[in-house]
C-alpha cells in the first residue's frame, strides 16, 4: 500500500534538527546543578525549620534528617541497580523489591548459621547477583525487546516469590544484629546528640558504593560500555561488543545490590513481608524522579525521597506519602524524562 | 533521539497493521468469538444461573466474577485499545468505594457525612472518574513502559495513604456496614437482586466497549497504539486522546468499584493493596486483552481458583499457584485463555478437514 510505502518519511526525524539553545553537555550540566540546588533548598528549608526546633531545645529533627539520609542511602543501593537494569535493558524489573526481600532473608538465615553478620552481608550480594544472574539467561534474553512481556513476567515472579519467602520464613519480623563494634552510639559533634554509629556507617558505606559505581561506570572500559548501551543498546551490538555478556553482568551487579541492601537494610530497620512492596516503590519513584539509567539521578532521587519520607513521618504522620507522591508528580509535570535523564 | 531499534520496530508494526487490514485480516476474524445465535445460551445461563444455584454461587461466585470482571474490563480498554496498560484501576475502583462510605452511611460515624444514596453515588463515581483523569494526565507525559511504573506508584501511594490517613480514610480500618441503597423499595442485599444489577452493569460496561471499539475514538484510540508519531503528524491531540480514555476506563472502574464495596460492605486498605492491583492485571491477561469478553473469562478463572483451590492446596499458596498460572500464560499463550481457545479451534479445524 501507498501509505505503507511512505511511512518511512512520516516517521523520519525531521532533517536538519533545530539547533539547540545550549549543548547537551550544558544541559546536562544545569540540570545536575539545578537538582543540587533543589535538594539543598530542600535542605536548608529543613535547617531552617530545625533551628526553630532546636531552640526550642529539640533534637528531633536533626535525627530525622539523619534518619531520612539513612534511608535514602538505602533507597540508593536498591534504585542504583534498577535504574540501571531498566536503562540499559528497557526491562522494568518488578522484582526487584523481591530480590531486596529474598537478599535480607538468606542473608538472615546465614549469619544465623553462621553467626557472622558478614557472611550474611556477603550472602545477601552473592545469592542474589546470582539469581539475577539467572533470570537475565534463563528468561529475560529469551524475551528481548518485549518490554511489557518481561514487566509481566516479573510481576509473575514476585508473585511467587513473595508467597514462597512467607512460606519459608514466615509473617514474623526479623532483625539482625550488628557486630558490637560497628552497632553503637556516637556522640556528634557541633549538635552534642547521640546517634546510631550503626547507621553513620551505612550512610558513609552507601556514599563509598556511589563514589565506585560512579567510577566504575565513567573510567573503566566495562561502564563506558554500559553507558554506551543506555544510549543506544544497537551501536554499541554493532561495534562488535558482546551486549549479553554486559547485560549479564548489569542485572547480576543490579541485583546483588538489591541484596546487599537487604542485608544492611535489615540491619538497620527489619525485615518482614510487605517490605518488598515498599522498596519497589521506592525504587519507582527514585527512577521516576531521577531520571532513567543515571546512576547519579538515583542518588539524587533517593535522597530527596528519603527526606522527604522521614521528614513527613515525623511531622505529618497522616500525610507522610503525600510527599512522595508530591515530588514525583512534580518532576513529571517539569521534567517528564526525570532530573538527571535524558529524553530517550 | 529513538534509538534505533524502537524506529524498525514502531515501521513493522505499522507495516504489519496495515497489511492486515488491508489483507481482510483473518487474523483478527479468527480471535472473534460467534455473534448471534452463539451468546443466546450463555446469556440464558447468565440469566437463570442465580435462580437454582445457591446464594454462595450467586454472590461470592457470579456478583464477584462480574465486578472483577468489570473492572478488569477497563484495563483491557486501555490496554488492549491503548497500549496503556494501567495498574492504577483497581485504585480508581477502590476511590470510588472509599467516596461512597465517605459521602453516604457506614460505621464510622464521625468521617461518614450520611447524604442520601442518590447524591453520594454520582458524586462518588465524579470524584473516581476525575482521580482517573489525573492518573492519565501523569501517565501520559511519558510513553510505552513507563505507564506501567507511573501507574503502579500511585496505585501504591494511594495504598500507603488510605492506610496511614485516619482523617478521611479511617487508616487501617477502613470503613464497614455499607450497604447498597434501597432503590425503587427493593432489597439490594438479595443475593439475587444483587446478581442481576451486577449483571446490568457488567453488560452495560461490555455493550460500550464493544461499541467503543468501532467509534471514532476507539479507532484513533487504537490508532494511537499502533502509531503516535503518525496520529500526532495527522493532526489528532494525542495526550487528549489518552486522557479521555483514562476518563472512560475510570468511569468503569468506578462501577465496578461501588458493586464491590455494596458486596463486601466494607472497605479498607488491604481493598486496594498491591495483591488486588496486580491480580486486575492478572484476570485481564489470564483472559486476553484483544477481546472485551477475555477479562470476565479471566475473572470467572480467577475467582474459581480462589474458591475453590482451598480445596487442592493449602490455603496460604493460593498466590503461588495463582502466579505460576499467570507466569504460564504470559510466558506460553500471549493471548491469554482466548488465544488458547483460538488456537484449539484452529487445531480442531485443521485436523476435521485436511487442506488442499
Amino acid at each position: 500500500m501507498a501509505d505503507v510505502a511512505r511511512d518511512p518519511v512520516l516517521d523520519r526525524q525531521p532533517l536538519a534538527p533545530r539547533p539547540l539553545p545550549l549543548t547537551r553537555r550544558q544541559l546536562r550540566v544545569g540540570g545536575a546543578v539545578l537538582a543540587a540546588v533543589l535538594a539543598a533548598a530542600v535542605f536548608c528549608l529543613g535547617l531552617v525549620a530545625g533551628w526553630w526546633q532546636l531552640t526550642g531545645q529539640d533534637k528531633r529533627f536533626i535525627a530525622t534528617v539523619l534518619n531520612g539520609l539513612t534511608l535514602g542511602a538505602l533507597y540508593f543501593l536498591v534504585a542504583s541497580g534498577f535504574t540501571l537494569v531498566f536503562g540499559l535493558m528497557r526491562n522494568v524489573n518488578l522484582a526487584h523489591g523481591s530480590l531486596y526481600l529474598a537478599g535480607a532473608y538468606i542473608g538472615w538465615s546465614v549469619a544465623d548459621v553462621t553467626g557472622s553478620w558478614f557472611a550474611g552481608v556477603v550472602a545477601g550480594f552473592l545469592s542474589m547477583a546470582l539469581a539475577g544472574l539467572v533470570l537475565q539467561l534463563v528468561v529475560f534474553r529469551r524475551m528481548e525487546g518485549q518490554d511489557l512481556r518481561q514487566t509481566l513476567v516479573t510481576i509473575g515472579i514476585s508473585i511467587v516469590l513473595a508467597d514462597l519467602m512467607l512460606w519459608q520464613w514466615g509473617g514474623q519480623t526479623y532483625q539482625f544484629i550488628a557486630p558490637d563494634w560497628i552497632d553503637g552510639t556516637v556522640r556528634l559533634p557541633l549538635v552534642g546528640m547521640g546517634y546510631s554509629s550503626y547507621r553513620l556507617i551505612l550512610l558513609l558505606a552507601a556514599a563509598v558504593i556511589g563514589v565506585a559505581l560512579w567510577l566504575f561506570l565513567n573510567r573503566t572500559k566495562v561502564g563506558t560500555m554500559i553507558r554506551a548501551g543506555v544510549d543506544d543498546r544497537d551501536m554499541l551490538a554493532a561495534s562488535g561488543v558482546n551486549v549479553q555478556r554486559i547485560f549479564c553482568i548489569v542485572f547480576a551487579v543490579g541485583a546483588g545490590l538489591a541484596g546487599f541492601a537487604g542485608v544492611v537494610g535489615a540491619t538497620a530497620l527489619s525485615i518482614a513481608p510487605g517490605e518488598d512492596v515498599r522498596y519497589l516503590l521506592a525504587s519507582l519513584v527514585v527512577v521516576i524522579v531521577g531520571g532513567m539509567g543515571s546512576v547519579a539521578g538515583a542518588a539524587v532521587g533517593a535522597v530527596l525521597i528519603g527526606l522527604a519520607e522521614q521528614l513527613g513521618l515525623v511531622y505529618s504522620p497522616t500525610y507522610g506519602v503525600v510527599y512522595t507522591f508530591l515530588i514525583m508528580v512534580g518532576v513529571l509535570v517539569w521534567r517528564p524524562q526525570g532530573l538527571l535523564g535524558r529524553r530517550g | 533521539m529513538a534509538s534505533i531499534s524502537e524506529e524498525r520496530d514502531r515501521l513493522a508494526r505499522a507495516t504489519a497493521a496495515g497489511a492486515a487490514a488491508h489483507t481482510a485480516g483473518p487474523e483478527r476474524e479468527r480471535l472473534r468469538l460467534p455473534y448471534g445465535w452463539g451468546y443466546l445460551p450463555l446469556g440464558l445461563f447468565l440469566l437463570v444461573f442465580p435462580l437454582f444455584a445457591g446464594e454462595f454461587w450467586a454472590m461470592q461466585i457470579g456478583a464477584y466474577t462480574l465486578i472483577l470482571g468489570i473492572v478488569a474490563l477497563s484495563l483491557m480498554f486501555l490496554a488492549g485499545f491503548g497500549g496503556m496498560v494501567s495498574l492504577a484501576q483497581m485504585t480508581v475502583a477502590g476511590c470510588a468505594g472509599y467516596f461512597f462510605a465517605i459521602f453516604g452511611h457506614s460505621s464510622v460515624e464521625a468521617i461518614s457525612l450520611g447524604w442520601s444514596a442518590w447524591l453520594s453515588m454520582p458524586l462518588s463515581l465524579l470524584v473516581a472518574t476525575a482521580f482517573a483523569t489525573m492518573v492519565g494526565l501523569l501517565a501520559s507525559r511519558t510513553e510505552g513502559i513507563y505507564t506501567i511504573m507511573i501507574t503502579l506508584a500511585i496505585a501504591v501511594a494511594f495504598f500507603y495513604f488510605t492506610r496511614q490517613n485516619y482523617e478521611l480514610f479511617n487508616g487501617y480500618n477502613g470503613f464497614a456496614q455499607i450497604a447498597p441503597p434501597a432503590f425503587f423499595g427493593l432489597d439490594w442485599r438479595d443475593p439475587t437482586l444483587f446478581y442481576y444489577l451486577c449483571l446490568a452493569v457488567a453488560l452495560v460496561c461490555y455493550a460500550a466497549v464493544v461499541y467503543l471499539r468501532r467509534s471514532t475514538f476507539g479507532l484513533s484510540v487504537q490508532a494511537l497504539r499502533d502509531n503516535q508519531r503518525r496520529m500526532r503528524a495527522l493532526g489528532y491531540h494525542v495526550a487528549g486522546h489518552q486522557v479521555a480514555a483514562y476518563a472512560t476506563a475510570g468511569f468503569m472502574a468506578a462501577l465496578g468499584g461501588l458493586l464491590l464495596v455494596w458486596l463486601n460492605g466494607r472497605i479498607s486498605p488491604g481493598t486496594i493493596g498491591v495483591g488486588p492491583v496486580i491480580d486486575i492485571l492478572i484476570i485481564a491477561v489470564l483472559g486476553g486483552l484483544r477481546h472485551p469478553i477475555g477479562p470476565f473469562l479471566g475473572a470467572l478463572a480467577f475467582v474459581l481458583l480462589d474458591s475453590f483451590a482451598i480445596d487442592l492446596i493449602e490455603r496460604e499458596r493460593f498466590n503461588t499457584v495463582i502466579g505460576l498460572c499467570f507466569l504460564a500464560v504470559v510466558l506460553f499463550s500471549p493471548d491469554g485463555l482466548l488465544g488458547l481457545w483460538a488456537r484449539a479451534r484452529d487445531a480442531l479445524a485443521r485436523s476435521g478437514r485436511p487442506r488442499s
